[in-house]
Parts: C-alpha cells; sequence; structure tokens
C-alpha cells in the first residue's frame, strides 16, 4: 500500500479518536439545520403569493441554494479547527520525525494528511446533504442544482482544508495554526469586499476574482464552470505545494 | 524493502565530513565516521555537543550544510528513500501517537517503513516479542508507562528490520531494571545490525558498545574501539610493596609511560599493554625482595578520558 494511503488512514484515524471530530460533525450538522429550517420557514411565508407567479423560482432555488451558502461559512469557520493540529502537533509531539525518517517524501507526507483530512470534510458534506434531501419527501427538487452546489461547497472545503493544511505546516502550536488559518480564509473570503464600491478601479475586478465567495457563488447557481473548477484546483495545487515547501525548508534551513 | 544489504560490504553508514550550521555558528563541523555490521557504537558527548544534530543528519532529518552521508552504499541526498529503508530511528523523545493503540502504531510504522502488507503482523509479532510488549499490544500508548512507551519507541526503530539502528538517549527515565532490560535487548541488536547510541552516561557506553566516539562541540575528539582502549595507553598500574622501592627501577620496565608515588606506593601509567607490565613488575618485586603487596591494573576508564577530553577542556578558556 502506498505510504501516502498510510498516512491519510492514520490521519483519519487520529481525527477520530479525538472528541473534537465528533462534536465538530455535531455542531455543524445542527447549524446547518437551523439554517436550512429557517430558509424553509422563509419559503413557506413566501409560498402563498408565489404560486400567483408564472415561473416562479422554486423550493431549491429558494431554500436549498440559500441554505447551502451560509453552509459555505460554516464550513469555512470550522475548516482551521479541523486542520490546525494536523502537521502543528505532529511537529510538536516529535512525530514528525517519524514521518520524515520513514522512506516517505513531504510530498506524500503532505498528500496524505491533505486526503485523511478530504475524507472527513467528505463525510461532513454528506451530513449536511441529508438536511435537502429530506425535502424530497415532500416535494420535489431540482437534484442537479443540489447536486451542483454539493460540488461547490466540497470544492470550497479542499481548498479550506489545503489552505489550513499550509498554515499547520507554519507552526508548531495548533492554536496559532488555527488562528492563522481563519485569517487567511476570511482575507479569501472577503477580498472582494474592497473591490465592490466603485467596481471600475483596474484592481477591482481582479480582487472580486481572487474571491473564494465569487466562485462558490456559480455552483450555488447550478452552474459548473470550468473557470470556477481551475480557480479550486489552483488553489488546492498552490497551498499543499506550500506546505510541501515549508516541509523541505525546514529539514535544508536553520 | 528491508534489510537488502550489499553483502560484500558490510561498511552499513558512511559518513564524510559531515557539517551543519545553524546561521553562523556550526552545531557540527567536520565529522567522519564508519560503521560496520556488528559494531554497537556509543556516541558520547555532553549536553549541546552536537550528538542529536548528527543523528538527524544520518537520519534525513536535518540535510548538512557540508559533507554527505552513505547507508549501505546509498547516498542519502542522491536516493534517500532507498537509503532511509535501511535505517531505524528514536529520536530523544519517542515519536509515538498516544492516541493509538500499541498494535495499530507498529503496523503503520511498518507500513511506512515499506514492509509489504503480508509480512506486517510478522514484524510487528517479532519486534514486539524482542522488546517485551506481548502484553500490551491492545493498550493506548498515551496510558503506558514511561518505560513501555520507550520500548514502543525501539520497536518502532526496528520493526522493519532496518541494517542501521540509530538510538538517541535510549534508556533516559528508565528504572535500573528497564535500563538492563534494554541493553541486552541492544547487544542482541548489535549481533546483526549496525547500532549507534548517543548518551552522556558513561558506565552506559562501557557496557554497551564495542565502539566510542566522543564529540565535542561539534567535532570528534577522540575514536576507538572498546577493547583497544582497554589495552591501551590510558591503563594504570597501581602497586604497593612492603618494603620501599626505586623509581628508577621502575621507570626503566618496558611500557612504562610515568612513574608517580614514593616508598612502597607507586602509580604506573602505562604505555602498551598492562597485564605483561603487571608480569613484569611481579617478578622485579621478586628479585629485589621488595615483597608485592597489592598489583591491580586499572582498566582504561572511560570516565578518565572523558573528564580529560571534555571538562579539562571546557575549563580552559
Amino acid at each position: 500500500m502506498n505510504p501516502i494511503w498510510r498516512i491519510a488512514g492514520r490521519e483519519w484515524r487520529a481525527l477520530f479518536l479525538s472528541p473534537l471530530a465528533w462534536v465538530i460533525l455535531a455542531v455543524s450538522t445542527f447549524l446547518s439545520g437551523w439554517l436550512f429550517l429557517s430558509q424553509v420557514d422563509v419559503y413557506l411565508l413566501l409560498q402563498p403569493r408565489l404560486a400567483g407567479i408564472e415561473g416562479a423560482p422554486g423550493v431549491t432555488d429558494l431554500v436549498v441554494s440559500p441554505a447551502l451558502g451560509s453552509v459555505a461559512i460554516v464550513l469555512l469557520l470550522i475548516a482551521p479547527l479541523v486542520t490546525m493540529r494536523t502537521l502543528a502537533e505532529e511537529r510538536r509531539n516529535g512525530t514528525l520525525l517519524l514521518l520524515r525518517s520513514a522512506p516517505v517524501s513531504s510530498m506524500q507526507i503532505v498528500l496524505g494528511k491533505y486526503l485523511g483530512l478530504l475524507g472527513f470534510f467528505t463525510v461532513l458534506l454528506a451530513l449536511i446533504a441529508l438536511a435537502p434531501l429530506s425535502l424530497l419527501l415532500a416535494g420535489s427538487l431540482d437534484l442537479g442544482k443540489l447536486a451542483a452546489g454539493l460540488l461547490g461547497l466540497w470544492l470550497a472545503s479542499a481548498t479550506f482544508v489545503a489552505a489550513g493544511l499550509f498554515v499547520s505546516a507554519l507552526t508548531d502550536h495548533p492554536g496559532v495554526a488555527a488562528i492563522g488559518g481563519f485569517g487567511l480564509l476570511l482575507l479569501l473570503w472577503i477580498v472582494d469586499l474592497a473591490a465592490t464600491p466603485g467596481g471600475a478601479a483596474a484592481g477591482g475586478g481582479v480582487l472580486a476574482y481572487l474571491s473564494l465567495l465569487t466562485h462558490v457563488q456559480g455552483f450555488l447557481l447550478g452552474l459548473v464552470n470550468t473557470v470556477d473548477l481551475a480557480y479550486f484546483g489552483l488553489g488546492i495545487v498552490l497551498f499543499l505545494g506550500l506546505a510541501v515547501h515549508r516541509l523541505e525548508a525546514q529539514r535544508l534551513g536553520g | 524493502m528491508s534489510a537488502s544489504i550489499p553483502t560484500n560490504d558490510h561498511v552499513l553508514i558512511q559518513a564524510a565530513r559531515l557539517g551543519r550550521r545553524f546561521g553562523a555558528t556550526w552545531a557540527v563541523r567536520d565529522v567522519s565516521f564508519t560503521l560496520a555490521r556488528g559494531d554497537i557504537l556509543g556516541f558520547l558527548g555532553p549536553n549541546g555537543a552536537g550528538k542529536s544534530t548528527t543523528m538527524q543528519m544520518l537520519t534525513g532529518n536535518l540535510a548538512p550544510s557540508e559533507g554527505g552521508v552513505k547507508i549501505a552504499g546509498i547516498d542519502l541526498r542522491e536516493n534517500p528513500k532507498a537509503a532511509k529503508a535501511h535505517v531505524g530511528y528514536l529520536p530523544e523523545i519517542p515519536p509515538l501517537y498516544r492516541d493509538a493503540v500499541v498494535d495499530e502504531y507498529l503496523r503503520f510504522c511498518a507500513g511506512l517503513h515499506g514492509v509489504p502488507g503480508r509480512r506486517i503482523n510478522d514484524a510487528v509479532g517479532l519486534a514486539k516479542r524482542r522488546c517485551g510488549l506481548e502484553d500490551v499490544g491492545r493498550r493506548l500508548i498515551g496510558n503506558l508507562s514511561k518505560g513501555f512507551q520507550q520500548r514502543v519507541g525501539i520497536a518502532q526503530a526496528i520493526v522493519h528490520e532496518p541494517a542501521v539502528i540509530i538510538l538517541d538517549e535510549p534508556t533516559v527515565g528508565l528504572d535500573p531494571i528497564q535500563i538492563i532490560e534494554i541493553r541486552e535487548l541492544i547487544a542482541e541488536l548489535g549481533r546483526d545490525h549496525g547500532v549507534i547510541v548517543s548518551t552522556h552516561i558513561l558506565p552506559e557506553v562501557q557496557a554497551l558498545c564495542n565502539r566510542v566516539q566522543i564529540i565535542r562541540r561539534g567535532e570528534l575528539v577522540f575514536s576507538a574501539r572498546m577493547d583497544e582502549l582497554e589495552r591501551g595507553s590510558h591503563a594504570r598500574l597501581t602497586v604497593r610493596f612492603a618494603s620501599p622501592a626505586d623509581a628508577g627501577e621502575l621507570a626503566a620496565l618496558a611500557g612504562v609511560a610515568s612513574v608517580d608515588g614514593d616508598g612502597t606506593d607507586w602509580l604506573l601509567s602505562v604505555n602498551g599493554d598492562a597485564d605483561s607490565l603487571a608480569g613484569e613488575v611481579a617478578e622485579l618485586a621478586a628479585e629485589r625482595g621488595w615483597g608485592l603487596r597489592e598489583l591491580r591494573p586499572e582498566r582504561a576508564s572511560l570516565e578518565q578520558l572523558f573528564v580529560d577530553l571534555i571538562v579539562n577542556e571546557v575549563a580552559r578558556p
């Protein structure tokens, strides 16, 4: 078996052996359920008026998409908590020496850790998806739109995890890794705030383009865009590459 | 992948002019040595002399600023994965996952070091037997005593049957019984592996090693085989006679480096074989009728050597 999978398996088990992962699963499932419920309330309020309009937006547009948009923020908030301990704690406990002394490259270490964490987020998203899917009991959904939205959230989480892993590679203190991760992700989320007011400034477009929010939005509307896919792909590769670089630099530098 | 060492070549480690700089200061400089199968090399030095830095370079955890390491003939820089497969390493702090069960942890380590899946259970079983861990396989590492944790750390270093085993202060924090057990284990490992043990406990080196190296402020200042050391130039002979002896006649014996004492009590520094000199002293005493009362060769005291090399040097500005 490839060492990447061994490291991923170890990471996955370590997550579920700590209460942190279970608490995170419980809290974020509860929060997303709440967000979803409040969205359903709004829909029930609007429903009588919508009935009269021809071509009115359906349940998926009015309930699922906005709820998933809010869930993205929940994911952003919990991602650094999940990723904070991976490399930081490994260094702190001296177990990074075990991985480094083994015939395993820094790239394999980072990829293994990444896949283990990604597995956790996949489980989390599957739990979150149960709420919108429950609407199927009472009516019909635009499943394509839901799938696109979930794909967007999954890609966003994959980027959050890569960024969190990178920050965790910088320090040996999990708390520092968590706060640094928050900072980095929030910055990526709100970077377009600087751009919106004028909109005309040359830099504005670039900043808006860099924002994670912009790229998640398309998926929530049911649009799977090559540009958005590339954005997340590049983000993941960039952060993982930086994490590998950081591990190598610690071996070489002093 | 484990233990396929070139059979015609028993040199397991070749360190050539290893150096490591942190900023402007050299933590280790110009360290060269070799390690062969069957060697148990004691790596001695005061705290902060560069022992751990050297070990981290040997295990690929730190890149040397200068020089290079070959493990079983494979260059660590050019082919790190192949070279590292031959090394088992116990760092100063055992690299344990406290949330894992012993069996699970050792299986992970074996797999990580490239033991093929079907052989993992056997490898883990053997490592557990050697380290006396059979009864704690299902226990959580974090709940084990310090002694057992240390043993799990050693098991981790030998689970893939590496050619070279590097142990950084393996007996720190253990009780006397555990220390004896770990020493026995290391002696056993030394039979068909090459072992490097870093320590600052002198008796440990004497009890355990067949080679010794002393490192001081990042430089190797002494290197010898223990058996050479024992009959070498550092031995001394304590002699006591019934009647006063003549210093000139004692000094004239072959192999006497210096004579110290007066009347009946003498201390001879030996330059050569202490045992044959002892015979000659006895003969001389019988001839002259000095009445030999005590004749005690003092085996090279590593402590003496260490003090000479380290303490005296440190005291000097």
